[in-house]
């Protein structure tokens, strides 16, 4: 079943058309890679996804529900989440207040402490510095933080922009491999990135985005091994 | 004490600048009229309408509450994505428009108003202290307590601090960004409804302008401790009322208000932020 399916997605900056008529699907249980180089409008529609940016025209439907018009602050309590590029924690809030505001939509307070213990059980570290500002951890420490926060609504899809952006290789790979544990945990994952290697290297399906349209899309295993994608993104 | 007091007055609408400019980033100079309207809003609960001084005085703080909510949703929403120039003229707009309306209904003649608050002046060893100056000490010590908890204790508040620095990103956690701003002019007016209830019963005369004055004074206020900082809205204003009051009691009446702005370029030279203003982080 296609938990996230968008058709025929066209938006606008201004003058600018950013996104010139992408389709493409996620199916449940599924990673999900959408690569390319900058500006190529992959964050442009991970945003207009959750509703941050209006579309112009086409469709996106989640979980059988038609999304295309619904507002970024209805979309998580509908089992959507997004953890955005640069993270964009609340940097004056502490890490226990930012975990608290992922979990803003909920009602069930013994729900929320419950999964406040399962995300400080895959973060020890945000664990350590709950009391601590969040503008005082270290960039792979926010971008835990940032995961954790998207974590708090209990999502049933997760969508993550450049999570290893600007992190050490150590950070990396830790947050690479925390995103395969989500999904083993029942997440699907929509992932944008420009570290195509490892991004493909986790995903099962994959779209290659350039200029604002999808130029290829596949099984991630047999994308890797495609000449082009070789050549543009995996600097072989 | 009078500095004390006067300052209170100050702290109480110097947070309402403070909160819209945390929340919405902008400066909504309409607010001191909104003192202004609770002032008159008071003179006709209690001298037209006859009624109790509590009920009067919760209408007041109801009907500043939906006002400020009204000009937001009018006014300023429209301009969310406008340049901040386009708004600042808005607000200022705004500001002369609830002059003139007052102007229009009840005319530029003062009216005169007896304080609704009668409490016998206490002594305190040589220090006499009127009642209404305990009064708005009081009052105000308890919304400043409850303001501060409610900040930073409860879900709401702490939306209101997430909305305040990342406004896309509280969408994002699902808080509704519009509501938001709607309580903060809702809170924020009702502060200054307080205000003008604590300012008439001190002087105990009603104008069109009323507000203008203490606004623009707790407009320094709010800058003086940094905009955008609740405590520093509360330490700034009272920190100008003393210096006010000083300057009127030790230097020269008329040269008081000059004292006031002059002590704003001062600090404002020493520390652009604010007393307790955070330097603005820019990210590379």
């Amino acid at each position: 079943m296609a938990m996230l399916k968008v058709t025929d997605l066209t938006v606008n900056y201004g003058m600018i058309q950013a996104v010139k008529g992408i389709s493409f699907e996620v199916k449940e249980g599924e990673i999900v890679a959408l690569i390319g180089a900058n500006g190529a409008g992959k964050t442009t529609t991970l945003q207009t996804v959750t509703g941050m940016i209006p579309s112009r025209t086409g469709t996106i439907e989640f979980a059988g529900t038609d999304i295309t018009k619904v507002p970024a602050h209805r979309i998580v309590s509908m089992g959507l989440a997004h953890v955005p590029e640069g993270r964009r924690v609340f940097a004056q809030l502490t890490v226990l207040e930012n975990l608290k505001m992922g979990a803003y939509t909920r009602k069930d307070k013994d729900g929320i402490e419950e999964t406040l213990k399962e995300i400080y059980k895959r973060f020890p570290r945000l664990e350590e510095r709950k009391s601590q500002l969040a503008g005082t951890l270290s960039g792979g420490e926010q971008q835990m933080l940032a995961m954790g926060r998207a974590l708090m609504s209990r999502p049933k899809m997760i969508v993550m922009d450049e999570p290893s952006m600007g992190l050490s290789p150590l950070y990396v790979a830790e947050i690479f491999k925390i995103i395969q544990d989500i999904n083993a945990s029942g997440t699907t994952v929509l992932l944008v990135e420009q570290n195509a290697k490892k991004a493909l290297s986790i995903a099962d399906q994959a779209y290659v985005l350039e200029t604002g349209n999808i130029v290829l899309s596949g099984k991630a295993s047999d994308l890797m091994n495609d000449d082009s994608v070789k050549k543009a993104y995996l600097s072989e | 004490m009078n500095g004390l007091r006067t300052g209170s007055i100050y702290a109480l609408i110097a947070l309402g600048y403070t909160m819209v400019y945390g929340i919405a980033k902008m400066i909504n100079f309409a607010h001191g009229d909104i003192i202004m309207v609770g002032a008159y809003t008071l003179y006709i609960g209690i001298a037209l309408l006859h009624l109790p001084v509590i009920a009067a005085m919760i209408l007041t703080a109801a009907v500043c509450s939906i006002l400020g909510v009204l000009i937001e949703k009018v006014a300023y929403k429209p301009l969310r994505k406008a340049p901040p120039l386009a708004v600042l003229i808005t607000a200022i707009g705004m500001s002369y428009f609830l002059q003139s309306v007052a102007l229009l209904i009840f005319t530029s003649t003062p009216i005169p108003f007896r304080s609704v608050i009668d409490l016998e002046a206490v002594q305190v060893g040589s220090v006499n202290i009127s009642g209404i100056t305990i009064v708005t000490l009081v009052v105000t010590t308890v919304i400043m307590v409850c303001l501060t908890l409610f900040i930073n204790k409860t879900k709401a508040g702490s939306a209101m601090r997430a909305v305040s620095e990342d406004r896309g990103a509280a969408e994002l956690m699902g808080i509704n960004v519009n509501r938001t701003i709607s309580m903060t002019f809702a809170i924020g007016s009702a502060l200054a409804a307080v205000a003008g209830i604590l300012y008439i019963c001190q002087y105990q005369s009603l104008r069109p302008t009323l507000g203008a004055l203490p606004g623009i004074k707790a407009f320094v206020a709010a800058v003086l401790g940094g905009i955008g900082s609740v405590p520093g809205a509360m330490l700034g204003g009272i920190v100008l009322g003393l210096i006010e009051s000083m300057a009127k009691a030790y230097i020269s009446t008329e040269l008081a208000d000059a004292i006031v702005f002059g002590v704003l370029v001062v600090v404002l030279l020493v520390r652009p932020a604010g007393l307790l203003g955070k330097k603005t982080l820019v990210k590379v």
